[in-house]
């Protein structure tokens, strides 16, 4: 049973990175074919630093992740120290909305807004509202839940006598906020910001429907990319892509264990036991 | 106490943008669905008229719930053998699941299409060692393959969120009791791990039903999804309404597939991914 898990396991490694490794050794290809590799060449990645549209859509999609992570982390950690104080039928309820843009599927938030953003462009005798404020908007409204989803819980779970000892001992409710609270939640707020951002820089069907002509994000143009015949560069930037999440993800990965085995460090000393 | 509950309002900016954003487009896609497109009166042609549709619909619904089920059987192994493993290679493994998430998907799907292509890479190697080729891509199969290739990982994570935190020491204590290996995952493993696997279910169900690149790049005309109507009233035969009326036909669907799935596995707390 146990062995049989582990096979599986390995084969669902190998079935979820074949693709990639497809599209890495196509980036070395002289041919344009995925599926057939001509001769090894580096010519693509010189291409693809030539090519100004696309490190120009790269850029957009940083911007639009930057900016919408940004507003939804304040907004939403806020929202979620709101959320705490309430109670009852009134909590129910804003959770409730905060689940929707979870639970509906993409296309049709991407749809609502885009009706949205056209009923106001017609309202207002406006010929095309669809940019980067659009994109912008729809971006802050679907990382806001993952930012309240993810600092609610360290909330509910902080000791609200830390918040009551700061008051009692002369602080402002803003200064305990700031001094106490933000530190006890901050795991919370960087995962929050961290998923909205990876969310964001990745998003394809709802930026598709709220993107006008005058700013694109790269997952859109890949889009449009792909149905006609597609430039090998594109695997060049895909792969290089891949390298740089790799190694970030790897240095969290690698600083993370550094922090809890100092934290288990911490607890041992001060209980005086070994960890 | 008094001081505690003052600070509700700082969750005033967040409800309003909510309401302007999320709440309000929903109800303007209501508004479009039960408008003519060309008059603006109020019609139920709309609705009336996704009866046409009705096989689509019906294809997308078994098509993403064959698609969750496989995802189910090989993704809980997947979970069960991560969550025993050491801290450190649980973390690394974890970060290797959630990696192909951050890339491309239409890039990672346009690579299958290069796989199963009549003329692809794994027909390559069948016709090299002398068999006839295999029609691998353009049918339902193919869909599935995409959606479970590419939704796997949303039902991985919860469920070794899940499994990770169950303690050891029940398990301990079924065996002790007398529990064979299988009636200890029957009786308390696979109970546990309930919440995990209604969350799984919801991730890789709700975006596989409204999907419409991977079946317009690995399908044929014979596996158009509701997804790709929808999308085709917007950006192609441009019919909002008629789109309008079928987003919402499909979230009242989503609801109702949730609130079975809730009923039937009773109910519990969801599981945000790790």
């Amino acid at each position: 049973m146990r062995n049989l898990s582990k096979i599986i396991t390995v084969i669902v490694f190998i079935f979820l990175y074949i693709p990639i490794i497809v599209l890495a050794v196509a980036s070395f290809s002289s041919g344009t074919d995925l599926a057939v590799f001509k001769e090894f060449t580096l010519s693509r990645y010189s291409e693809l630093f030539r090519d100004t549209t696309l490190l120009t859509l790269l850029r957009n999609s940083v911007i639009i992740a930057v900016l919408s992570t940004a507003i939804a982390t304040i907004l939403g950690t806020a929202a979620a120290v709101g959320i705490s104080r309430m109670k009852g039928r009134l909590r129910k309820l804003v959770m409730g909305m905060t689940n929707i843009p979870m639970t509906n599927p993409d296309i049709v938030t991407g749809v609502s807004l885009a009706l949205m953003f056209a009923f106001t462009g017609t309202v207002l005798k406006l010929n095309s509202v669809l940019g980067f404020w659009t994109l912008l908007i729809a971006h802050i409204t679907f990382n806001l839940p993952y930012v309240i989803l993810n600092v609610m819980p360290r909330l509910t779970n902080m000791n609200p006598f830390l918040t009551d000892a700061a008051l009692d001992l002369g602080c402002t409710p803003v200064q305990a906020f700031f001094k106490v609270t933000i530190h006890e939640i901050m795991p919370g707020i960087i995962a929050g910001a961290l998923m909205s951002f990876t969310m964001s820089l990745d998003d394809f069907v709802i930026s598709y429907f709220v993107t006008g002509s005058g700013f694109v994000t790269l997952p859109v143009e890949i889009y449009n990319y792909t149905k006609k015949p597609i430039h090998p560069k594109l695997y060049a930037l895909f792969t290089l892509m891949f390298i740089v999440i790799l190694a970030l993800m790897v240095t969290m990965n690698l600083l993370q264990g550094r922090n809890k085995k100092a934290r288990i460090h911490g607890i041992a000393a001060r209980t005086g036991k070994e960890a | 106490m008094k001081r505690n509950s003052g600070k509700s309002w700082l969750s005033v900016p967040y409800i309003v943008w909510m309401l302007l954003f999320s709440i309000i487009p929903l109800c303007i896609v209501i508004y479009y669905a039960f408008t003519d497109s060309l008059t603006g009166e109020f019609t139920f042609s709309n609705i009336t008229g996704i009866l046409d549709y009705a096989t689509i619909f019906l294809r997308s619904i078994w098509l993403s719930v064959a698609a969750t089920i496989i995802c189910l059987i090989i993704g809980y192994p997947v979970a069960y053998t991560i969550a025993r493993c050491k801290p450190r290679t649980q973390r690394m493994l974890q970060m290797l699941v959630m990696l192909p998430m951050c890339m491309s998907f239409l890039l990672r799907t346009l690579a299958w299409v290069a796989l199963l292509e009549d003329t692809g890479i794994i027909n390559n190697i069948i016709t090299s060692l002398g068999l006839q080729p295999l029609p691998l891509i353009r049918n339902s199969g193919a869909v599935i393959l995409g959606m479970v290739y590419n939704y796997l990982p949303y039902m991985i994570l919860p469920l070794y969120t899940v499994i990770s935190k169950i303690n050891p020491r029940l398990i301990e204590a079924a065996e002790d009791l007398g529990c064979s290996k299988a009636k200890t995952f029957t009786k308390v493993i696979l109970p546990l791990s309930v919440p995990g696997i209604i969350s799984g279910i919801t991730m890789v169900f709700v975006p596989a039903v409204s999907t419409f690149y991977i079946s317009q790049k690995l399908g044929s005309t014979g596996t158009v999804m509701v997804g790709d109507i929808i999308e085709s009233q917007f950006k192609g035969a441009y019919n909002p309404n008629l789109g309008a009326a079928m987003s919402l036909i499909l979230m009242i669907l989503i609801f109702i597939c949730i609130g079975i799935t809730n009923r039937v596995a009773g109910d519990e707390e969801e599981v945000m991914m790790p």
